[in-house]
C-alpha cells in the first residue's frame, strides 16, 4: 500500500508540474471566437468605411496575414509599401508569360487571386514549378468571404498601395448565403468582445486593436467625461474630434447606428471600458 | 483427456471460425468502398449529390452536410458535452493504443522466446499479455461510453459521419468480436499450445490479433482524419459523391496512421515499463526484482525504439497537414497552437532526459560500466543542450516596453533557435546521443575479443562525431544561410544521417563482440529504485503528451466539425486557451491513470492471493 501511495503522489506530482507550467509557464494566448457572420449594411458605407472593413477583414476574417507576414514568408506580402503592395505589382504580373488568367486592372487580378489562387503564382510560392498556389479559394471552405468581403478587401489592399480605388461598393448587394443562415450574434460578455463584435479596431487603436483611421482609444478616458463617450457612439456626428491620424476626423466617418445595434449591456460595457481607459 | 479439455478445444476452435468469418467478411466487404461511383461521375443537384448509376438502376440521392443551429446541440443542464466527449474520447485512446500496442511486441518476444528457446521470452510475453487483459475490457466499455455520448450530445454530427462510413462501420463492429476471439484465444490457449507445431498455431492467432487490431485502428484513423481533411464529399455542400473508399483514403489518413502505429508501440512499451516499475519497487525478493528489473529494461528498450522514429512520423504529418491547408498548417505551428509546442518540448525532454537517467541507472547492473559511467555527465549536458534549443520559442508575446527594449519580438541571440532548423538539429542530436547511451549500456558489461575492436571503437567513435558536425553543420546551413522556402530542407539528410549512426553502429557493435567475453554476470535487480521513477515520468509524460497532441491535433479544426464542411455552431465550438486545454488533458490524464495503477494494484494482491494458495 505504501508503494501504491508513493507512486499515486508521484504522478499527481508529475501532472500538476505539467499543469502548471501550462497555466503559468508559458502565455495564455486566448483565440478569437469563431467568426460570426455580420449583415454588412453597405448602402449607408462611404469608402473610407468599406476600406476599413477591408483592412478589418484582411487582418481578421479573412485569415490573410497567417501566410502574408514578413514573419513566416510563407506567401508574398500583399499590404506592404511599394513593391511589397500587390496592387503595384499586377499589371507586371500581368504580363508575365506565366500568367494564365483573364484579369486586365489590378482590381481583376486581386480579385481572380482569391478566387482562382493558381492563376498565376509568384514565383518561390508555389508547388510544381510555381504552377500550383497552396492559397485556398477564399469564397469557399473555412474562409468563405462572400462577393462584397472580397470587394472590401481588393478596396483596402488598392488603397493601401496608393491607387486609384477602383472598386465600387456593391449597393444592395444581397447578403451571402452564409450570411442569411447565420443565428443572430450572441450578446458580447466582456468589453473586448464588444469591441470585436462592432469592429471597432478596424478604426480606432483600442485594447489591443491597431486601427488607424479614427483617434486612438486608449487612453480617451484621461481626456473625455463618461457623457461625451456615450453621446460619441450614440450620435458621433455630435461632436467631431481632431486628433484622428491623418489630422482633424472627417464628419460621417463613424457609423451613426451602434446605439441601435448594440444591446444595452454591451453600450454600458464599452462605455465603462472606454472611462476606464487612462 | 477430460471433458472439459475437449470443451476447451471445441470453444476455442469456434472461436477461431469467428475470426476467420468475420475477417473474411471485413475481406469480402472492403472493395465494395471502391466500386461505388467514381466522385467526378457524380451528378451535383440543388445540394444533393446523385450518385453516376448504369440506365435503368435507381438514383441514389445523399444529403448535404447539415447546417446546424444552437438549437441542434442536446443540453442536459449545466453539463458541458464538449468537456465529457473530450474526456471519454481521450481515455478511449489511451487504452486504446495500449491494447492494440502490447500484442505487437508480445508477438515478437514470443517468437523471439520460439527461436532462442529461452523460456524467460515466453514468461514475459504472457506476463505483458495479462496485463493488457484488464485493460482491454475498459477500452470497449470506454468505446461503448464514447459512442454514447456522441448519439445523446453530437447526433447530427454522428449521424452525417455514419452516414458517410456505413460500411467500414460495421465492418467495425464485426472485427471488434473477431479481436475479442483473437485475443481471448490468444490469451486462454497460451499454455495450451506449447511447443511443436502448437506453438505456430498460436503464433498465427496472435498475428491474426495484431492483423485485426490494425485493421480496427486503420478504419478509426478514417474517422479522425476525415474530420480534418475531407475527401469523397462535395466540398461545396459536403454531401457524399458515393465511393466510400475515398472518404477513407483521405489526405491525412496514411500519415496518422503511420505516427499512430509507431506511437502506440512506445507508449504500450512505457505503460508496461510502469508495470514492471511497479512490482519491482513492491517485490521483496531477489528473483522477483530481477525479473521485474528485466522487464522494465525490455520495456523501456520497446519504448525507447517506438520514441525514436516518432518525432519523424510527426513531422511527415505535419508536413502533411501543410500540404493539404497551408492555413491550418499555420494555425498550427505559427498561430494560437504554436505555444503548445513549447510544452511538448518540456514533455520530450522529460521522456528523453528520463530514457537517459535510466539507462545510466542500470549500469549499475554491470561491473564493467566503471569505464564509461566518467562520460555519462557530458551526455547529460549535451542533452541539456539539445533539450533547451527545442525549448527556445521564436516570437515572444510581450508588452510595448519590452518590445522596445527588445528592439523587436525576437531575442538577439536566442531569437534564431526558435526556428525548425534549431530544432530539428536539436532533436536529432538528442536522439544520437539517446542512442549513444544505449550504445554504452550495452557494451559495458562485454569484452570485444576480436582483433580490431579498438579500430571499430574508433570509427564507431567517429561516426558519432561526424553525424553530430554533420546535422549541426545542415541545420545552420539551410537555417540561416538559404531562403524560407529551404528552410526546412535540411530536415530530410539530418534525419537520414541518425539513421546512418543508428543502422551503423549496430552493424559493427553485432560484429565485433561476436563471442564477447561477459565483465562479469549481470546483476539484474541491482538498480536503484529512483531508476524505476525514471519508468514512471517515462509513462505519465507520455500520456500526458499524448493527450496535449491529441488536442492539437484535433483543435486545429476550429469551430468546424468537419473542416470546412461541417461547421460546429454550439455554444462549446471556441478554441479553449493553453491552460483551459490544459486542465481538460491533465483531469482525463489522471484519471487514466487512477484506471492503470488500480490495475497494476489488482494484479499485485492477484498474484499474493495465487502465491498464498
Amino acid at each position: 500500500m505504501k508503494i501504491f501511495l508513493k507512486i499515486v503522489f508521484f504522478c499527481i506530482l508529475a501532472f500538476s508540474g505539467f499543469v502548471g507550467f501550462a497555466n503559468f509557464g508559458i502565455p495564455q494566448v486566448k483565440p478569437a471566437p469563431p467568426p460570426t457572420e455580420e449583415k454588412l449594411d453597405l448602402g449607408n458605407m462611404t469608402m473610407d468605411q468599406f476600406i476599413a472593413l477591408g483592412d478589418k477583414i484582411f487582418n481578421g476574417k479573412g485569415t490573410c496575414t497567417l501566410c502574408h507576414n514578413n514573419v513566416g514568408k510563407r506567401a508574398p506580402m500583399l499590404d506592404g509599401a511599394g513593391e511589397e503592395a500587390v496592387a503595384n505589382n499586377a499589371l507586371l504580373r500581368l504580363k508575365d508569360p506565366r500568367y494564365k488568367g483573364k484579369a486586365t486592372t489590378p482590381e481583376e487580378y486581386i480579385r481572380e487571386s482569391m478566387k482562382t489562387p493558381s492563376a498565376f503564382v509568384v514565383a518561390g510560392f508555389g508547388s510544381d514549378n510555381d504552377t500550383k498556389s497552396p492559397m485556398p479559394v477564399i469564397t469557399q471552405g473555412s474562409i468563405g468571404l462572400s462577393d462584397a468581403e472580397v470587394d472590401a478587401v481588393i478596396a483596402f489592399l488598392l488603397n493601401k498601395a496608393g491607387v486609384e480605388v477602383t472598386v465600387k461598393i456593391p449597393v444592395g448587394a444581397p447578403p451571402s448565403e452564409k450570411a442569411e443562415e447565420a443565428k443572430p450574434a450572441e450578446p458580447a460578455k466582456t468589453p473586448e468582445e464588444v469591441i470585436a463584435k462592432f469592429g471597432c479596431g478596424a478604426c480606432h487603436k483600442i485594447g489591443k486593436e491597431e486601427g488607424a483611421l479614427g483617434p486612438d482609444l486608449t487612453r480617451v478616458g484621461k481626456s473625455k467625461n463618461e457623457p461625451y463617450l456615450r453621446r460619441a457612439i450614440l450620435d458621433p456626428n455630435a461632436d467631431i474630434a481632431k486628433n484622428c491620424p491623418g489630422g482633424p476626423c472627417a464628419p460621417g466617418m463613424m457609423p451613426p447606428d451602434f446605439g441601435a445595434k448594440m444591446t444595452g449591456s454591451e453600450f454600458e460595457m464599452l462605455v465603462q471600458y472606454l472611462v476606464k481607459s487612462k | 483427456m477430460s471433458f472439459f479439455s475437449g470443451f476447451k478445444r471445441l470453444t476455442c476452435l469456434t472461436l477461431l471460425l469467428t475470426v476467420l468469418f468475420a475477417g473474411g467478411f471485413t475481406f469480402t466487404s472492403l472493395p465494395v468502398f471502391a466500386n461505388t461511383a467514381n466522385p467526378e461521375e457524380a451528378v451535383k443537384s440543388e445540394g444533393t449529390t446523385t450518385e453516376a448509376v448504369k440506365e435503368g438502376e435507381k438514383k441514389v440521392e445523399y444529403p448535404p452536410a447539415p447546417k446546424l443551429t444552437v438549437a441542434d446541440y442536446p443540453q442536459i443542464g449545466s453539463f458541458n458535452p464538449r468537456i465529457l466527449v473530450w474526456i471519454v474520447a481521450q481515455l478511449h485512446l489511451w487504452f486504446a493504443a495500449f491494447v492494440l500496442a502490447v500484442p505487437i511486441f508480445v508477438l515478437i518476444i514470443e517468437a523471439l522466446g520460439m527461436a532462442t528457446k529461452d523460456q524467460r521470452y515466453d514468461n514475459m510475453a504472457y506476463e505483458f499479455i495479462k496485463v493488457s487483459m484488464a485493460a482491454y475490457s475498459i477500452t470497449a466499455i470506454i468505446g461503448g461510453l464514447l459512442t454514447f455520448s456522441l448519439l445523446v450530445f453530437y447526433p447530427d454530427l454522428f449521424k452525417y459521419m455514419a452516414s458517410l462510413f456505413s460500411r467500414s462501420m460495421l465492418a467495425y463492429a464485426f472485427l471488434f468480436f473477431a479481436e475479442s476471439a483473437s485475443l481471448y484465444i490468444y490469451y486462454y490457449g497460451w499454455h495450451w499450445l506449447e511447443g511443436g507445431f502448437k506453438k505456430w498455431v498460436h503464433l498465427t492467432i496472435g498475428l491474426v490479433l495484431n492483423f485485426v487490431g490494425t485493421v480496427l485502428m486503420l478504419l478509426a484513423n478514417a474517422w479522425v482524419s476525415f474530420s480534418m481533411s475531407p475527401n469523397g464529399v462535395d466540398p461545396a455542400t459536403g454531401a457524399f459523391l458515393g465511393s466510400e473508399w475515398n472518404v477513407i483514403h483521405n489526405f491525412l489518413w496514411n500519415p496518422l496512421n503511420l505516427h499512430r502505429v509507431i506511437a502506440n508501440i512506445a507508449y504500450g512499451g512505457s505503460i508496461i515499463g510502469a508495470y514492471a516499475a511497479y512490482k519491482f519497487l513492491g517485490s521483496s525478493s531477489k528473483e522477483d526484482k530481477a525479473h521485474y528489473d528485466w522487464m522494465g529494461y525490455t520495456a523501456n528498450v520497446i519504448a525507447v525504439g517506438g520514441l525514436l522514429p516518432l518525432p519523424f512520423a510527426g513531422y511527415w504529418l505535419t508536413k502533411e497537414i501543410y500540404a493539404y491547408s497551408q492555413q491550418m498548417g499555420i494555425t498550427l505551428m505559427g498561430g494560437v497552437f504554436a505555444w503548445l509546442f513549447i510544452m511538448q518540448a518540456v514533455l520530450i525532454g522529460a521522456l528523453f532526459l528520463s530514457v537517459n537517467y535510466y539507462l545510466w541507472c542500470g549500469m549499475e547492473r554491470s561491473e564493467g560500466s566503471v569505464r564509461y559511467t566518467k562520460n555519462i555527465k557530458w551526455i547529460a549536458a549535451a542533452v541539456v543542450a539539445c533539450f533547451l534549443v527545442w525549448f527556445t520559442p521564436h516570437t515572444l508575446v510581450l508588452t510595448n516596453q519590452e518590445l522596445k527594449a527588445l528592439g523587436g519580438p525576437y531575442h538577439k541571440y536566442l531569437g534564431p533557435l526558435g526556428i525548425m532548423p534549431a530544432k530539428n538539429t536539436a532533436v536529432n542530436i538528442m536522439i544520437i546521443l539517446t542512442f549513444l547511451s544505449f550504445t554504452l549500456y550495452r557494451r559495458a558489461n562485454k569484452i570485444a575479443t576480436v582483433s580490431w575492436a579498438a579500430a571499430g571503437s574508433a570509427v564507431q567513435a567517429a561516426i558519432f562525431a561526424g553525424a553530430i558536425a554533420n546535422i549541426i553543420f545542415l541545420g545552420v546551413f539551410y537555417g540561416y544561410f538559404t531562403n524560407t522556402a529551404y528552410k526546412v530542407a535540411a530536415s530530410i539528410p539530418q534525419v537520414s544521417t541518425t539513421a546512418v549512426v543508428i543502422i551503423f553502429t549496430l552493424i559493427i557493435d553485432s560484429m565485433m563482440f561476436k563471442g564477447a567475453k561477459d565483465v562479469a554476470p549481470l546483476k539484474w535487480g541491482n538498480v536503484p529504485g529512483r531508476s524505476q521513477y525514471a519508468l514512471f515520468t517515462l509513462a505519465v509524460s507520455f500520456t500526458w503528451l499524448m493527450g496535449l497532441m491529441g488536442y492539437i491535433r484535433s483543435g486545429i479544426r476550429q469551430h468546424w466539425h468537419v473542416n470546412s464542411i461541417m461547421r460546429d455552431n454550439s455554444i462549446n465550438a471556441f478554441t479553449p486557451t493553453i491552460g483551459y486545454a490544459a486542465q481538460v488533458v491533465t483531469l482525463a490524464a489522471v484519471i487514466f491513470m487512477a484506471i492503470v495503477i488500480f490495475i497494476f494494484w489488482l494484479s499485485n494482491i492477484s498474484a499474493k492471493k495465487s502465491a498464498a494458495h
